[in-house]
C-alpha cells in the first residue's frame, strides 16, 4: 500500500487532516441532511450515539454482545488451528494432496451460509451449532492456503534442511511453517470476514439471543436507531478484527514483508 | 509423465472415495438417514431437479442477482479505483474512510435492506454490491500504485496523451489486479446472493433451501446445497479461464504454461 513509497512523509497536522478530513465531511453531510429533511430510516448522529450507548452498554452487553463475540473467537481459533494442522498434514503428502484437492475445491465453492440450515438440522439450535457453522464455513481458505503454502516451500530450503538432518518437529517449526506463513496469513484474512458473516447469520436463524438476533428484532419492531446502532456494533467488530489481524500480520510476517520491500526497491 | 498423470486421476479417486463413504455412512446406520441421506438418493434428486422448470427459475433468479450486483460493483469500483489511485491527494484523503468501511460485514446491512426493499432483488443487490465493491476497489488501487514509474515517465517523454497513457501504461498494469479482485468478488457475490435469499427471502436457490429446511425435506436440501456448490465451482472455473485468456501475455500466466 502507501507504506512502500514512503517519500518525504507528511507532517503530523497534514496526516491528521488527511485521516480525519473525509470522515468529518461525511458526518457533516449526514448530520445536515438528517436535520434539513428528517427521515424515519436515518437517525441523526447524536441520536445514534445516544442510542448506541443506551442499547449496548448495559444488560445487552452481557446477554447478546459478549456471547456472540466469544463464539466468534472460539470459532476463529478452532478454524485456524484445525485448518493449519490439516493443511500441513495434507500439504506434506503428495498423494493425499492430489486425492483431496478436487473435493476440497468443491467444499470451498459451497457458499458457507447454506450450511446454517443443514447444521441446524443435524445439531439443533445451540452454541455448538453456531461454532460448527463458523468452523465448517471458514476453514476452507485456511486449509487450502496452508496446503498450497506447504507445497510450495522453496526446494533449495527443503534440500538444505535435509542435508543438515533437520527433521520432525524442528523441520516443521523452523522450515515448513515459516515458509508457508505468508499463504497461511492470506487464508486467515479471508477466514476472518467469513467467520463474522457466519456468526451473524447463525444467530439470525431461530435464535433468541446474540447480535444477529437482536438486530433483526430491532428491524422487525421498527426500532430504527437501535437497528443502526447494531449495524455500528458489527462494523466495529469487523474493524477490530481487521486491526488485530494487521497487528498480528506485522509481527508474524515482519521478515517477509521486509524482504518483499527490499526486492521491490531493487 | 506418470507422476503428472496421477494428479487428476487421484483427484477423481478422491471424489469417488468421498461419495462411497457418503453412501456407506447412512447405509450402515452410523448416521441416521434423516440427518444424512445416502449419496445416491441426493444425487438422484439433483438429477431430477435438473429436469425441472422451477429449479432453473431459482437458479436464474440467483444468477441474475449475482451478475447484476457484480456488474454494478465492478464498474463503480474500477472507475473510483482509477480516479482515487491516480491521485496522491485522494489516496491519502480516502484511506481512513476506506479502512473504516471495508471491514464492516455486509450482513450487517441485512436489516436495512429488509426495511428499505423487503424480500426483493434490490435487497440482494445491496448486500452483493457492498460486499464485492471493496474487493475490486482495493485491488484496482493496488494496481494503480504498482505502475512502473519508468514506464510512466517514458510514456510521458514520448508525448503520449492522457488517454494513451491510460490505455498503454495504466490499464495493462491494473488488469491483473483487477482480475484478482474480480475473482474474489465473484465468490463473495455468490455467498451474499445466497445469504440474502436464505435470510431475507429474496427469490432464488437460497430461498428454496430455507423452504426445504423449514419443511424438513432433507434430501431436497442436500441436493440444492450441492447445486450451489456446483455453481460456485463453475463461477470459479469461468473467472480463472477468463483470467488466463485476458492475461495470456502476462508473465504469471505465461510462466504457468511453460512449467
Amino acid at each position: 500500500m502507501s507504506g512502500k513509497k514512503r517519500r518525504k512523509g507528511d507532517s503530523l497536522p497534514a496526516r491528521i487532516g488527511f485521516s480525519l478530513g473525509l470522515p468529518v465531511l461525511l458526518i457533516a453531510i449526514w448530520w445536515l441532511s438528517t436535520v434539513v429533511s428528517p427521515s424515519f430510516f436515518v437517525p441523526t448522529p447524536p441520536e445514534l450515539v445516544q442510542t448506541f450507548w443506551e442499547t449496548w452498554v448495559g444488560p445487552r452487553f452481557h446477554t447478546d454482545l459478549l456471547p456472540s463475540v466469544v463464539r466468534l473467537a472460539i470459532g476463529i481459533v478452532a478454524t485456524i488451528v484445525l485448518g493449519v494442522v490439516l493443511g500441513v498434514l495434507i500439504g506434506s503428502n503428495r498423494a493425499l494432496r492430489s486425492l483431496t484437492e478436487p473435493i476440497f475445491e468443491f467444499f470451498r465453492a459451497v457458499p458457507p451460509p447454506v450450511l446454517v440450515p443443514l447444521l441446524i438440522l443435524i445439531i439443533g439450535i445451540n452454541d455448538q451449532m453456531r461454532i460448527v457453522v463458523i468452523v465448517s464455513g471458514a476453514i476452507w481458505p485456511v486449509l487450502l492456503n496452508t496446503v498450497e503454502g506447504v507445497r510450495s516451500v522453496d526446494s533449495v530450503l527443503t534440500d538444505t534442511g535435509r542435508t543438515y538432518g533437520i527433521t520432525g518437529f524442528a523441520r516443521l517449526r523452523y522450515l515448513v511453517l515459516p515458509a508457508a506463513s505468508p499463504r497461511i496469513m492470506t487464508g486467515v484474512r479471508q477466514c476472518l470476514s467469513i467467520s463474522l458473516i457466519l456468526m451473524v447469520i447463525s444467530e439470525m436463524f431461530g435464535s433468541s439471543s446474540g447480535l444477529g438476533f437482536t438486530i433483526v428484532l430491532f428491524q422487525r419492531s421498527f426500532a430504527v436507531p437501535q437497528m443502526w446502532s447494531g449495524i455500528a456494533v458489527l462494523g466495529l467488530i469487523g474493524i477490530a478484527l481487521s486491526l488485530i489481524f494487521q497487528f498480528t500480520e506485522r509481527r508474524v510476517l515482519g521478515w517477509y514483508l521486509g524482504q518483499r520491500e527490499v526486492q521491490r526497491d531493487q | 509423465m506418470s507422476a503428472r498423470l496421477s494428479g487428476p486421476l487421484l483427484g477423481l479417486v478422491g471424489i469417488l472415495l468421498f461419495l462411497l463413504i457418503w453412501e456407506a455412512v447412512p447405509r450402515l446406520g452410523i448416521v441416521q438417514e434423516r440427518f444424512l441421506p445416502r449419496a445416491s438418493t441426493v444425487l438422484g434428486r439433483l438429477v431430477e431437479y435438473l429436469g425441472q422448470q422451477d429449479f432453473w427459475t431459482s437458479v436464474r433468479e440467483t444468477m441474475v442477482a449475482w451478475a447484476v450486483g457484480l456488474l454494478i460493483s465492478v464498474t463503480a469500483a474500477v472507475v473510483l479505483g482509477l480516479v482515487i489511485g491516480s491521485s496522491e491527494f485522494l489516496r491519502k484523503a480516502t484511506r481512513s474512510t476506506i479502512e473504516f468501511l471495508r471491514p464492516i460485514p455486509s450482513v450487517a446491512l441485512i436489516p436495512l435492506a429488509v426495511l428499505l426493499y423487503g424480500a426483493k432483488l434490490e435487497s440482494s443487490l445491496l448486500l452483493i454490491i457492498y460486499a464485492s465493491f471493496w474487493q475490486v476497489l482495493l485491488q484496482v488501487m493496488y494496481g494503480v500504485a504498482d505502475v512502473d514509474p519508468v514506464a510512466s515517465d517514458t510514456a510521458r517523454s514520448y508525448g503520449l496523451g492522457f488517454a494513451a497513457r491510460v490505455r498503454y501504461v495504466l490499464w495493462p498494469t491494473v488488469l491483473p489486479y483487477l482480475l484478482t479482485g474480480l475473482r474474489l468478488a465473484s465468490a463473495v457475490a455468490l455467498i451474499l446472493a445466497i445469504t440474502a435469499e436464505l435470510i431475507i427471502g429474496s427469490p432464488g436457490l437460497g430461498y428454496q433451501i430455507g423452504l426445504n429446511q423449514a419443511g424438513g425435506a432433507v434430501v431436497e436440501m442436500y441436493a440444492l446445497i450441492i447445486a450451489t456448490g456446483m455453481i460456485g465451482v463453475l463461477i470459479n472455473f469461468g473467472v480463472r479461464f477468463m483470467e488466463r485468456r485476458v492475461l495470456s501475455w502476462h508473465s504469471s500466466v505465461r510462466g504457468e504454461l511453460l512449467a
